[in-house]
């Protein structure tokens, strides 16, 4: 009798859990937990990268905090949960993390199964080489060896490139970015391929950077962004109108500096985005001063990116398509009303 | 042996003459009765559990059936036994990566298993910096764990190997650098065919002699140059038969191209460092279950033998190994388990094995969770049945038959 009353009981938590993952209140869940699980990298310079101390920085890790600063006006609020390439969708699937937010790139089959937040950096692909090979081109490439991050776009991207210029390679592919450089540093590779920006921050891990360089040819099209699970729309607001507040503050002259000057502002736009005017906060399930906490805790667009992957960092890539719309950039956000 | 004729009367053997009870009285049907119930309740349960998991499944587009096998994969692998290219299908991935598993599953058991028992024997020597190195050698691999010793393998071997341009020439048209050993590719000619039959029968042969032979020292005493004649049969003959085929095969010799060698077999340097960090990893569990199966055999066996005048190497090989083998073969299957298993671990070193093709990129790729983790487990599983029931065999005519 009491193994029968085991297996019941085993049958009875099995059922269970396969029935918890379908819900789909993601805000009401974070607020009740009183924390963000936020999918990110395991360690991308200039986009989430843990120090020694655990302090995360970073552009995606920045979205999290502002997501947090938005829900809790505390930007602390985030668990960051680190995920290799191949292990960040079934982390999303599961219910393990609320938000992916860790250059991912928004592909047609990742949409049908999830959802995509708007794009916060754009990127595309390219190569690494070593100085000393004198190659001027990808198309030099043809016959080399290259290695690659499995479960990502680039495995793909490579294949297809490769193919359409009718060239031979041979792909080395590793699970993590950590062994996938190592061994091109190695010399197992002739080249490292992987989106430009992760070129530029990995570069700088390799023993000699200043031997390396980055191939002037972009392969494909990679608009990173954040991802949520599908069936949750409102939830799929709080992500998109995190990002669209730090576009608009930024395109507004909106910075953490100035921020509470601004509100004094009388200028109706700004007074709708800090929410002095309007309750568009609370449309979304947030309250009325959303933007205001972003932009005071964790910066507008512009300061985040500088801050990460732009001048101020090591990483020195230049606003250029991640400028805002009316700079020449594709940065463009839905105005608050 | 035989049951002795009068066996007294046993009460269970004879359910006539039971007392008749009602049935829910009755033990025995009391048991059934609820061993059906208790059936019921779980499959009810099992069922119930999964059905909702598919439906909840299918409502997060998570589990869609095993369609997908047939799509396009887009994404390339170097190692592939068979053809493949990144116009072919996942289900041709699959069988890629299997492929690829079974190929150092497969020679990390045979390497793991003559190191192993090599170096088992060795920690029993009675030359005693033989002992004491084997017993390093077991301590070191067995308390560190096999990720990082795979790790040291592979970033070793490839830092160690020159770089393409500097390939080291072996002789033979094989060269070695960093991207791996480049050996002549064989190429069949008419007739290859005939030499691999005669091969084949050579094996045959052999063994059928082997088996005469051993009857006929069973029966007479009288040994047979069994050694000799095998050699002859499965060397010998082929070698006959390649000659008077008129040498049916050439090889296609790699040569240097911009990048790396050209053409030619490519032995893979994570192969090298994934097949050598399980073969020495898993021979030092061999070799702790050989010396344990070898000290199992008691000690007056030896004796009694060398007062018989036999020298320990026959000693070894005709009375205590097969007698340690009763032993030995049990923990022997477990590691060669845990060997298939630990094959997993491929994906750190970029060794395209099932695990890193399927349950990676292809999983990835199709978002497909639940079903390629399903293919995959049941592939482990299935590998491991196999090799429980293989070994059971071999264990079971190993066992200690008594006379
Ligand atoms: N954007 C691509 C690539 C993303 C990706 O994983 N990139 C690598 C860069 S090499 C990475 O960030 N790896 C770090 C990790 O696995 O922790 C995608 O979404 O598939």
């Amino acid at each position: 009798m009491k193994t029968l009353m085991k297996s019941v009981a085993l049958g009875v938590t099995v059922a269970a859990l396969a029935a918890g993952a379908a819900s789909a209140q993601t805000l009401a869940q974070v607020k009740a937990r009183g924390t963000l699980q936020c999918g990110s990298n395991t360690g991308l310079a200039g986009f989430g990268q843990p120090d020694a101390q655990g302090n995360w920085t970073g552009l995606d890790v920045d979205f999290c905090r502002a997501v947090s600063a938005a829900i809790f006006n505390d930007p602390t609020k985030v668990k960051f949960v680190p995920l290799s390439a191949k292990d960040r969708f079934p982390a999303l699937q599961s219910g393990e993390i609320d938000v992916l937010s860790r250059n991912t790139t928004w592909t047609m089959s990742r949409d049908a199964a999830f959802e995509f937040g708007p794009v916060v950096y754009y990127d595309g692909q390219g190569f690494l080489v070593r100085k000393k090979m004198k190659i001027g081109s990808a198309m030099e490439l043809s016959g080399a060896s290259i290695c690659v991050q499995q479960g990502t776009t680039t495995e793909l991207n490579i294949a297809d490139y490769f193919r359409s210029k009718n060239m031979k390679y041979e792909i080395v592919a590793f699970a993590a970015l950590d062994e996938t450089s190592k061994a091109y540093d190695s010399g197992r590779c002739d080249a490292f391929s992987a989106d430009a920006s992760a070129l530029y921050a990995d570069r700088l891990r390799l023993a000699n950077p200043d031997d390396h360089v980055v191939l002037p040819e972009i392969i494909s099209k990679e608009p990173l962004g954040p991802m949520w699970r599908q069936g949750d729309s409102q939830w799929g607001d709080v992500i998109k109108w995190t990002h669209y507040a730090m576009l608009t503050a930024e395109e507004l002259g909106i910075n953490q500096a100035n921020v509470d000057e601004q509100l004094k502002s009388t200028a109706p736009d700004v007074k709708r985005l800090l929410g002095t005017e309007g309750n568009f906060g609370e449309q979304i399930g947030l309250t009325k001063d959303w933007a205001y906490r972003i932009i005071k805790h964790v910066g507008n667009y512009g300061e985040v990116f500088e801050k990460n992957v732009g001048q101020n960092s090591r990483l020195k890539i230049a606003r250029g398509v991640n400028g805002l719309w009316n700079k020449g950039g594709l940065q463009f956000a839905p105005p608050v009303r | 042996m035989s049951e002795p004729a009068t066996t007294p009367a046993d009460p269970r053997l004879a359910p006539s003459e039971k007392p008749q009870v009602a049935f829910w009285r009755d033990p025995e049907k009391r048991g059934y009765f609820f061993q059906a119930l208790l059936f019921l309740v779980v499959a009810f349960l099992g069922y119930e559990a999964i059905a909702n998991a598919v439906d909840n499944l299918t409502r997060q587009k998570m589990a869609s059936g095993f369609g997908f096998l047939n799509q396009i994969a887009g994404f390339d692998i170097n190692q592939t036994l068979i053809s493949y290219s990144n116009t072919s299908t996942y289900g041709r991935a699959f069988f890629v990566g299997l492929f690829n598993t079974f190929l150092v599953a497969g020679l990390g058991i045979v390497l793991a298993t003559l190191i192993g028992f090599s170096i088992g024997v060795a920690r029993l020597s009675s030359n005693w910096l033989v002992a004491k190195l084997a017993a390093f050698y077991v301590e070191i691999v067995r308390n560190t764990p096999l990720l990082l010793q795979l790790l040291f393998w592979y970033f070793l071997l490839i830092n160690m190997t020159p770089q393409p341009r500097d390939s080291v020439s072996l002789g033979l048209n094989t060269y070695l650098n960093n991207r791996g050993l480049f050996l002549p590719q064989p190429v069949l000619g008419n007739g290859f065919t005939a030499v691999l039959l005669t091969f084949v029968a050579g094996l045959i042969g052999a063994w059928l002699y082997r088996r005469r032979a051993h009857a006929l020292q069973e029966a007479t005493g009288q040994q047979s140059p069994v050694g000799l004649v095998s050699l002859g049969l499965i060397v010998g003959l082929p070698l006959a038969a390649f000659f008077a085929a008129g040498m049916p095969l050439s090889f296609n010799p790699p040569e240097l191209g911009r990048f790396n060698i050209r053409g030619g077999v490519q032995v893979f340097p994570e192969f090298v460092a994934l097949l050598t960090g399980l073969t020495i990893y898993t021979a030092a569990f061999i070799a702790e279950n050989v010396r344990a199966g070898i000290q199992a055999v008691s000690k007056g066996q030896t004796e009694a033998a060398y007062a018989l005048g036999m020298r320990p190497g026959p000693t070894l090989d005709l009375i205590i190994i097969p007698q340690a083998m009763r032993v030995i073969i049990p923990p022997l299957t477990n590691q060669y388990l845990n060997l298939t298993k630990n094959s997993t671990l491929a994906v750190a070193i970029g060794y395209p094995d099932l695990w890193q093709v399927f349950a990676g990129t292809v999983l990835n790729q199709t978002n497909q969770a639940i079903e390629v983790i399903a293919i995959s487990m049941a592939v482990y599983l299935f590998l491991s049945i196999t090799t429980s029931l293989a070994m059971n065999w071999y264990n079971s005519r190993k066992a200690l038959v008594e006379r």
